[in-house]
């Protein structure tokens, strides 16, 4: 093949303790009074400790949903979680009671949210929201919790983070808000930390600060991380392997070098195409025809095809597996090695 | 926050000048002879009527004399002196012996309000569309359906004489027993509004990020609820339940008429039906100061609940 294949590959085999963080063919619907939305067909992923795992997508692609299955905080009703295993250190996180599963969250696994402004409790000062999770997951002492609660705010680089205690989420800049989520999210020092799309809402200037504290902390603090983004630009610098999510199923999943050097499926191909590039100007922009699918009504075969360059009828009728290329990376696409090798027409 | 309340404080002064001067020339301009509405249906001789006439200024005609009135009446009044009613009594002691009354009155319905009103629309709120939040959705529809001036009479009738639980009428002097009743006809009416301002609220505040987050960091669920969406959730209750304290304490005209509770608005009603003057403008101008301080007590509190707000 014309990569070398010196990264570890997503079909690397199971390590022997087995991976950190395992999703196994999650099935996830919403029902609502207009019909069943089938919002996860069949994803798959894992996690293993230290690395960094992107999922991206579109929005209504089903990689926030994953995300909120795997920390047990869907609404449901009206999600149902049809099938699937969600195994954290061996341990099926899907058939344990509620008590135990609450154990998991935040301490195991945490996340943080996209809009920290209405993720943030709005009438608790900060100092004692972080300081919560201390006092009532971990039962520290009231001074305990805000000694800590400072080196918290201090390790997410909160300028005057001791005099900050008491003020609310209303009165930070963005960017300060969410490095509050990111203090909380670490309190219980987690070993996996799910960022779900932490950037979208911020200035590009800060979107690269807190990219950078996400990037140092995971390092610091040796956690993995899942990150969830729509942003193509956001994952290069930090991810080691990328999960590209289509109509709530994973439709390529390679490393992160090797996605960026030849995509093997056509909806990957057609989302770097679209970013914008200062080396070649004046010419328009590319974009992908056509609109996500309606998750009540996903199209036959392939769900991609309506909107697919490389369309054929096999793609209308047959949905695709997950075909494993030979640098061990998947892509769900008949076609997959063609449009990897640039030869599909 | 401070220069916020000084002008609220500065514009209660306006209100309060611009409300007794509205009520004050209302009352008296609807008079016909008021030297004959005090002396009623006695006759009055020409020496009596010189005497009054001079004493009560009505010398003055026209709208000079009206404002000269007026401004008499307020220069009392800033001293604490209500005046008399036409029927000779002291308006500061009626209002001293009355309004007693009216608070234990209001107490107990705010009571039946906060008990039963807050705590069912919480847990309405919790259980969306299970059958305790239809059952309370079709009782609370009822109550807001039903006047007050039929629910009391219906309650007095069913609750005082059919059954004989509670009794009908308080009278002169009455003990909390007989304020039950009256009170939980007049919270009725507060308790449904809050119940579903209640459940609303929780129920909007159940779906908020907030809640996501809260669960997130493996709390429980008794605490998510319990502390997060509460809190949150009480905000607009409280401030409804501030503005019903301060109605509730200007009395209750049609409850304290039916059960014959000798509160507030009992003699406030009285004042009207014999066009007694003074003292409907003497318990109004009080009626307006509490209203308005209840008012700016409601704001305050709702900047010390919502940290989001800042008054400035």
């Amino acid at each position: 093949m014309t990569e070398s294949a010196v990264r570890p590959t997503p079909a690397s085999p199971t390590p022997p303790g087995g991976h950190l963080l395992e999703v196994r063919d999650l099935h996830v619907e919403f029902r609502t009074g207009e019909g069943v939305a089938k919002v996860i067909n069949g994803v798959s992923y894992h996690l293993d400790p230290g690395e960094t795992l992107a999922v991206l997508g579109e929005s209504g692609s089903g990689k926030s949903v994953t995300a909120q299955a795997v920390m047990g905080i869907l609404d449901t009703p009206p999600a149902v979680i049809r099938s699937g295993q969600i195994r954290y250190r061996g341990r099926d996180l899907l058939t344990l009671p509620e008590e135990q599963r609450r154990q998991v969250r935040g301490k195991e696994i945490a996340m943080i949210f996209q809009d920290a402004l209405s993720a943030l409790n709005p009438v608790f000062p900060v100092g004692w929201q972080i300081g919560e999770t201390l006092r009532h997951r971990a039962g520290m002492s009231r001074a305990d919790a805000r000694r800590r609660t400072v080196e918290l705010m201090d390790l997410v680089r909160i300028p005057g983070a001791a005099g900050r205690l008491g003020d609310h989420p209303h009165q930070f800049s963005g960017g300060m808000r969410q490095r509050v989520m990111i203090a909380m999210a670490l309190a219980l020092d987690p070993k996996v930390l799910i960022a779900d799309e932490p950037t979208t809402a911020l200035d590009v200037t800060v979107q690269a600060q807190i990219m950078d504290l996400l990037a140092d902390l995971r390092r610091d603090l040796d956690m993995a991380m899942i990150l969830i983004t729509h942003d193509l630009g956001v994952v290069a610098g930090v991810a080691d392997r990328i999960a590209v999510m289509y109509a709530g199923r994973i439709v390529e999943h390679a490393d992160v070098h090797a996605l960026y050097r030849a995509p093997a499926h056509p909806y990957t191909k057609g989302l770097l195409a679209s970013i914008p590039r200062l080396d070649v100007r004046g010419r328009e922009l590319a974009t992908i025809r056509g609109l996500p699918p309606n998750l009540m009504r996903i199209p036959t075969g392939c769900p991609f095809h309506p909107r697919c360059p490389y369309v054929q009828q096999v793609c209308v009728d047959v949905v695709p597996d997950d075909l494993v290329l030979a640098d061990g990376r998947t892509s769900a696409c008949h076609f997959a090695q063609e449009v990897h090798d640039d030869r599909a027409r | 926050m401070f220069r916020f309340v000084l002008r609220r404080l500065l514009q209660m002064v306006l209100a309060f000048f611009g409300t007794t001067l509205i009520v004050y020339a209302l009352m008296f301009a609807g008079q016909g002879d008021p030297i004959q509405a005090l002396a009623g249906e006695r006759p009055v001789t020409p020496a009596q009527r010189a005497y009054l006439t001079e004493k009560f200024h009505l010398d003055r005609t026209g709208i000079g004399g009206f404002f000269y009135r007026y401004l008499d009446y307020l220069k009392n009044l800033l001293q604490g002196d209500l005046g008399q009613s036409l029927t000779g009594r002291s308006i500061g002691d009626i209002l001293a012996a009355a309004w007693p009354v009216t608070v234990k009155l209001a107490v107990i319905a705010m009571a039946v309000t906060i008990l039963f009103g807050v705590t069912a629309g919480v847990l309405a709120g919790i259980r969306r569309a299970s059958l305790f939040d239809n059952a309370t959705l079709v009782l609370t529809l009822l109550v807001l359906g039903i006047p007050t001036i039929v629910l009391a009479p219906l309650a007095q009738y069913l609750l005082g004489v059919r059954w004989p639980i509670f009794p009908p009428t308080a009278g002169a002097d009455p003990d909390l027993w007989a304020l039950l009743l009256p009170g939980i006809v007049l919270g009725s009416l507060s308790l449904a509004t809050a119940l579903r301002l209640t459940r609303t609220s929780v129920a909007e505040n159940l779906r908020a990020d907030y809640v996501r987050t809260a669960r997130s960091k493996g709390l429980v669920r008794r605490r998510i609820i319990g502390v997060h969406v509460l809190r949150n959730s009480l905000i607009p209750v409280i401030t409804f339940l501030g503005v019903e304290l301060g109605n509730l304490m200007s009395g209750a005209i049609i409850t304290e008429g039916v059960f014959n509770i000798p509160g507030v608005g009992f003699n406030l009603f009285r004042g009207i039906r014999t066009e007694d003057g003074p003292l409907v403008v003497g318990i109004v101008s009080v009626l307006v100061v509490v209203y308005l301080v209840a008012n700016l007590v409601v704001d305050v509190l709702y900047a010390v609940l919502d940290p989001r707000i800042r008054y400035e």
